[in-house]
């Protein structure tokens, strides 16, 4: 763990894998839940980082964070949400002959997978799903498309994701839900977020 | 009511904005020059909280459907209602079915116009405010629009200090180094403590870019996305840092340089295109406590 200082009230923790911010981002909710952690406006995990902004004094804790004690995390913790899936993305035959599988091949690799929320960014409610196997990365498409339909199931880097609304992106789409992902007028409003499991359910229609 | 006459070139809601949703990918937003929005609150007798509208270099002009306090604050710029001049910076009465017209901007850029009861439009997700880079909140200003005033405000204050914003000079904007500072060449870093760069014509609610000498990268890899915080200096592929304003994305894949405090911000926000910009690099306060648990190796970013 190294901590890093963001100006003057916040804190930029840098961690090593998907697992350590997942491990700390937990610990940092249990903490704050739990009342034992100072003031804080923001928490925000992001790859390989855990921002806390909004801090009255940034040093304290900075001194404080890496004698914590920090509980790696259970694979079975968080919500699970499943999401119907319908594997008929434009993209598809491009990801399977980057794969070199057959087409039908790439929804009943996917669905495989059980993936978590990483973090949340780009929009709100766009999380970035880690779980696929490295091999199975994606390099995002040159030219990025000018309006993605919301629900678009896509790949970029090792990453998942699901666009909430219309949008533009470059994510390799390999499918679509019906699934809402993101309604400010819902409780909460995200339906990803961070340390949230997920599973695409191939579905016909 | 308020029925929108002439919108201007980008009028929005803004209020204290979002937050604590930063972890969902949701914007601050809020009003760029805040001082100035809760100045205008205040003039007007209400909470610093309640809704304004933002101006950008043109103004706005609105009817008020009932009679109303307003107040005009931030950049500073001819106000009327009807044909009658009256006073920027004060609170001011509008009769019902007048217009209060906010001129172009003599110095800054964005005026901030309060009414006594604030501008009533949905909150979503806590705070009324115009959220350009997702697209929360309501849309900004349109002619024909109406938006609802709230009710009941406090009386209206009778003295509070109105800065004038003063002619255009350098802005100067002090800047935190960190935490990416070392991804970039020692020129680079002298370069940003001496050069002076221009505020790009491309700046907007989200980030005030600049123009001027590239800043060069000594780490030339990926930096994997990460938390931004408001203030934040990014520095993208060109070279040219670009200080992120309230409406900045969450999370970025290019490193930051150094962040400028929230106290310089509304200067930012007040700085028109051409502008020259200065930064002050100075040192996070007690920045050697902030080393790894490992005594602060190095090379460890280097994996």
């Amino acid at each position: 763990m190294k901590v890093l200082r963001v100006g003057t009230n916040a804190l930029l923790v840098e961690l090593d894998s998907d697992g350590e911010v997942q491990a700390l981002h937990a610990e940092i909710t249990r903490r704050r839940a739990a009342g034992s952690l100072p003031p804080v406006g923001e928490v925000v995990p992001a790859a390989r980082t855990v921002l806390l902004d909004g801090l009255d004094d940034p040093g304290d804790l900075a001194r404080e964070l890496p004698s914590w004690d920090v509980p790696e995390q259970p694979a079975d913790a968080g919500d699970l949400i499943e999401v119907p899936t319908r594997y008929d993305g434009a993209d598809l035959a491009d990801v399977a002959a980057h794969w070199e599988v057959p087409v039908d091949e790439v929804a009943r690799i996917h669905a495989s997978v059980e993936f978590r929320v990483a973090f949340c960014g780009f929009a709100p409610g766009f999380g970035y799903l880690t779980g696929l196997d490295e091999r199975y990365a994606m390099p995002r498409l040159a030219t990025p498309r000018s309006a993605v339909p919301a629900g678009s199931v896509g790949l970029a880097g090792r990453y998942t994701g699901v666009y909430p609304r219309s949008s533009p992106g470059g994510w390799r789409l390999i499918g679509r839900t019906d699934l809402v992902l993101w309604d400010p007028e819902r409780e909460p409003a995200a339906l990803f977020t961070p340390g949230t499991r997920v599973r695409f359910v191939p579905v016909d229609q | 009511m308020i029925e929108v006459v002439r919108a201007g070139a980008l009028t929005t809601v803004q209020d204290l904005g979002r937050h604590g949703v930063a972890h969902l990918g949701v914007p601050r937003s809020g009003a760029l020059d805040e001082p100035a929005h809760r100045l205008a609150n205040r003039l007007v007798g209400n909470p610093e909280s309640a809704a304004t509208l933002e101006t950008t270099l043109t103004g706005t002009a609105v009817r008020l459907d009932a009679p109303a306090t307003v107040a005009v604050t931030g950049a500073t710029a001819p106000v009327r209602v009807g044909d009658r001049p009256v006073a920027w910076g004060a609170p001011v009465h509008v009769p019902a079915g007048a217009v209060l017209d906010v001129g172009t901007a003599a110095h800054g850029l964005r005026s901030y116009v309060a009414f006594s009861g604030g501008v009533d439009a949905p909150p979503v997700l806590g705070s009324r405010s115009t959220d350009l880079l997702s697209g929360l909140g309501p849309p900004r200003l349109s002619d024909g629009d109406r938006l609802p005033l709230g009710g009941a405000a406090g009386p209206p204050a009778a003295v509070d200090v109105v800065p004038v914003s003063a002619p255009a000079r350098d802005l100067v904007l002090r800047l935190v180094l960190g935490p990416r500072h070392d991804w970039f060449t020692d020129t680079a870093l002298e370069v940003l403590a001496t050069a002076r760069f221009q505020v790009a014509a491309a700046s907007n609610r989200i980030a005030l870019r600049t123009e001027g000498t590239a800043l060069e990268r000594a780490v030339h890899r990926e930096l994997p996305s990460e938390g931004m915080v408001l203030g934040g200096v990014q520095v993208p592929p060109n070279g040219c840092p670009l200080v992120f304003l309230a409406d900045h994305p969450t999370t970025g894949g290019y490193p930051v340089i150094g962040v400028v405090p929230v106290a310089d911000l509304a200067a930012a926000a007040q700085a028109r295109p051409g502008a020259r910009v200065r930064f002050i690099p100075i040192h996070p306060p007690d920045h050697d406590a902030a080393r790894d648990g490992s005594g602060g190796n190095h090379g460890e970013r280097d994996r």
